[in-house]
């Protein structure tokens, strides 16, 4: 197991290098730069600005410079929030938007799973066809359609929670759900699949014959086996949920990272944008080798040496 | 009931109560703001726009500063006196204290002051303080020693500036943010972290408490600043409201007292439903087209004079903007301190006749429905923009221009305007303080990147330049008002619209006031 760990994070690294090189270079070949703005500045200013931030060295300079302040932990200093490291802003937006993918993956993983099975038990009957529509409504429609109904309808005119800002548990509630709901429309349909399939194997018959109440046998032997495709699909899920709140922490104005990864390329922060794109390279190897190993505890067959 | 059962009711009831009398002793007095975006920074001298300064202006004041109507007002100075040549400016500065109880003194400024043009700083703007003697020296590097800057602390509570050239706009320029007064020992204590809440110290009538990065900042009121006693607002909260139409809904659910902008595409809304809270008042900014006079379509003057007839602003203005804006037949903005404002030679002609006029124009240029003129408009990534070089578009059309629409993401699109790679291309100008001379030095032919017209006339450069040795007021606005002539007649760009504040008030809030270089104070202002 740790053997198979640490293979994995061995291999995790060619990877993250080829994400920074590529950011990095696909970076600088945009026209602009951090301090191109309407109102140019003259010659010898920019020249100064230039030196302050190393961008007068040659492109491989800089880039070994970059590498070298990787290794020791230093992202460099934001281009355009001048007062602030990108590790002062990377690891002072993580926390919200933990928070806030935790709560929508863990509301997700909840409500879609019991939705999942709830449809399965009533295969073809009209709770298993009104669920499975809604949640195809679900991923059909994106959370940057979602999120704005949702301000308009609850925050203005039922006037129920704040349309946006953080803090507050009613600021989570909007953000949380726009966020989710792509994700149990997939997670439902992922347990509903899996779940028929496991009712109609041949251990769960035996269970049954054997005169298990089906309360048991569900809970015992079928959920244990249908959710195991739902461990496997969490690892993009929460790549995915990373990459939504990009949008929902947008329109919501929410303080997370995602906020940083758009403004960052934007603004053609260089170091600001790189050090959100190792960031998140480096949590979804991480978050899938998670999913793998969970994988391990739930699966008798799947064995890591 | 057992005894740990009871006293864990006791304790809950306790600090319920607790809660409920904290509550009542926060009804203080919060203003609650929207300020467009995220500052970049709230060191003055390394900041460059509207965003930082309206911060900035709470936390610190300069030597001169705003009333609420805008006028040049005493801050930090109580008092000066200018030479009779208009080269040097005396400030007699009042009793005044840093946020943590030190006395603002002379020495101060100069090191701010020093600090702006400093090449180690880096500062963006550091060009602004051009005025004051060896500054452009030091900030291109030429000259090495920072003391020789013009400033001098002649003692703790006088402050004396030398000017290369008389600026009769100075008062005014160092209202600027980054003439603000920065706490020496603090800024060489904390280095980078010095503007961080725990560390910054101020002079301003509010304080840093707080500040999220993407999610506001909180200032509360200094007890230390000298007119303390007149200060109402307990905090004020500023919050980054990058996306527009989501800033006014939060407006709207009561989250918001003002807003940084108003959606252009709700203003008729707002105009049916909320007028009386609706602020759009003339703003010193213009919105042009520049043409690039180096390239075939911009080079003869017939032929930008042309395309200017054929615009019909009030149509752009009322119509195609909602009235967001008003029609520009000018480049330095009306509404500048003791400046005529120069007009277009065709801002009486009616429609008609200008459209008679500019066909005229092109027919005699060679070019006609035959054979017409191509021209592409530049623009960057906007809604309103798009909308603009639209109804442009179709304007020239009239004429026999043949416009193509090239839309850009905003940095290419500034890489490209720089490259001079455009025929005609969407831009705007804001001034940075109230004088004609930050529209017009624009334009001087060794403005370098900045004249992305390519625009090169040596009687404009001769009356710009000379009128910066010129002292006296009135012979040196008469110049300027002649440049600006110079220039309208040969039209490199092409004005079109002229900028409105825009924003939400809400009725609650008293003591905002218009004024067209639209800094509002909170130190003037309370919350009902």
């Amino acid at each position: 197991m740790l053997h198979y760990v640490m293979r994995r994070l061995g291999g995790a690294i060619p990877t993250l290098l080829i994400i920074i090189a590529g950011a990095f270079f696909m970076m600088r070949l945009a026209p602009g730069g951090p301090f191109a703005r309407e109102r140019r500045v003259p010659p010898e200013v920019e020249a100064n600005l230039l030196k302050a931030y190393h961008l007068d060295e040659p492109l491989w300079q800089q880039f070994l410079r970059y590498l070298n302040g990787l290794l020791h932990g230093d992202f460099g200093p934001s281009f355009k929030y001048k007062d602030f490291s990108v590790a002062d802003l990377i690891f002072g937006g993580f926390p919200v938007s933990l928070q806030l993918g935790g709560m929508a993956i863990l509301l997700a993983l909840v409500i879609g799973i019991s939705l999942g099975i709830w449809a399965a038990l009533r295969q073809n009957t009209w709770v298993d066809y009104a669920s499975m529509s809604v949640s195809m409504v679900g991923i059909a429609v994106p959370n940057f359609v979602v999120a704005p109904i949702l301000t308009l309808v609850i925050g203005l005119q039922l006037q129920l929670l704040p349309v946006g800002g953080w803090g507050q548990p009613g600021h989570y509630v909007l953000p949380v759900i726009a966020l989710c709901l792509p994700q149990i429309a997939a997670i439902a349909r992922l347990t509903r699949a899996s779940m028929i399939e496991v009712l109609s194997s041949n251990y769960v018959r035996t269970a049954r014959a054997k005169g298990l109440p089906a309360r048991l046998t569900i809970s015992r032997h079928a959920i244990r086996a249908a959710i195991l495709p739902v461990v496997s699909y969490l690892g993009p899920a929460i790549a995915n949920i990373i990459t939504g709140s990009v949008v929902v922490e947008q329109i919501f104005s929410i303080p997370g990272i995602g906020r940083y990864f758009v403004q960052g390329s934007l603004n053609r922060d260089y170091t600001l944008v790189m050090g959100v794109t190792v960031f998140y390279g480096a949590l979804v190897i991480l978050c899938n080798l998670i999913a793998d190993l969970l994988y391990g505890v739930l699966d008798p067959k799947v064995r890591y040496d | 009931m057992s005894l740990i059962k009871r006293n864990v009711l006791l304790s809950a009831l306790t600090a319920a109560t607790l809660i409920a009398a904290s509550t009542v002793a926060q009804a203080e007095m919060v203003l609650h703001r929207g300020n467009g975006a995220e500052p970049e920074t709230m060191d003055p001298q390394k900041s460059t726009g509207v965003i930082e300064a309206n911060i900035q202006y709470e936390i610190f004041e300069g030597l001169t500063t705003y009333s609420p109507d805008g006028q040049v007002v005493p801050g930090m100075a109580e008092s000066w006196d200018v030479s009779d040549d208009g080269k040097t400016y005396t400030f007699h500065l009042r009793d005044a204290k840093w946020s943590n109880g030190d006395p603002v003194t002379a020495a101060d400024f100069a090191y701010s002051f020093q600090r702006l043009v400093d090449p180690a700083i880096a500062a963006d703007y550091a060009a602004i303080a051009d005025p004051i003697l060896n500054a452009e020296q030091i900030r291109k590097g030429e000259e090495k020693d920072l003391s020789k800057l013009g400033v001098k602390a002649v003692d703790d509570k006088t402050f004396q500036v030398t000017l290369a050239k008389p600026a009769p706009y100075f008062l005014g320029l160092i209202r600027h943010n980054t003439f603000l007064p920065v706490h020496k020992a603090t800024v060489e204590k904390f280095g980078q972290d010095w503007t961080k809440p725990g560390n910054i110290i101020g002079n301003g009538a509010f304080t840093m408490q707080e500040w999220t990065p993407q999610a506001s900042m909180t200032l509360v009121k200094n007890p230390n600043y000298y007119d303390a006693a007149n200060v109402k607002l307990e905090k004020i909260v500023y919050y980054p409201t990058e996306d527009i139409s989501e800033e006014f809904k939060r407006y709207r659910a009561g989250e918001l007292h003002i807003t940084y902008e108003v959606p252009s595409d709700q203003i008729g809304f707002i105009e049916a439903n909320l007028k009386d809270e609706y602020e759009a008042k003339p703003y010193l900014g213009t919105y042009y087209y520049v043409v690039n006079t180096t390239r075939e379509a911009g080079a003869k003057k017939e032929l930008r004079e042309a395309l200017a007839l054929a615009i019909d602003r009030e149509i752009i203005a009322d119509k195609v903007t909602q009235g967001s804006f008003l029609p520009a037949y000018s480049w330095v903005p009306p509404g500048t301190p003791d400046y005529n404002t120069q007009y277009v030679s065709f801002k009486d002609m009616p429609k008609e006749a200008r459209l008679a006029k500019a066909k005229e124009l092109m027919t005699a240029a060679g070019y006609g429905p035959d054979n017409p003129l191509n021209i592409e408009i530049l623009y960057n990534t906007s809604e309103n923009h798009k909308k603009i070089a639209i109804a442009v578009q179709s304007m020239w059309k009239a004429i026999g221009v043949n416009a193509t629409l090239n839309n850009q993401e905003w940095q290419v699109y500034l890489d490209t305007r720089d490259n001079k790679q455009f025929d005609v291309a969407r831009a705007a100008w804001i001034g940075d303080y109230a004088d004609p001379v930050t529209f017009l030095d624009l334009f001087l032919s060794d403005a370098g990147v900045r004249n992305d017209a390519g625009y090169n006339n040596a009687e404009f450069d001769k009356l710009v330049k000379e009128s910066f040795n010129v002292a006296d007021p009135k012979e040196r606005m008469a110049m300027l008002e002649k440049s600006e002539q110079i220039f309208l007649a040969d039209l490199p760009i092409i004005p079109i619209l002229h900028y409105k504040t825009k924003h939400m008030v809400s009725p609650q809030v008293q003591g905002w006031a218009y004024n067209n270089l639209d800094f509002h104070l909170g130190r003037y202002m309370s919350v009902q």
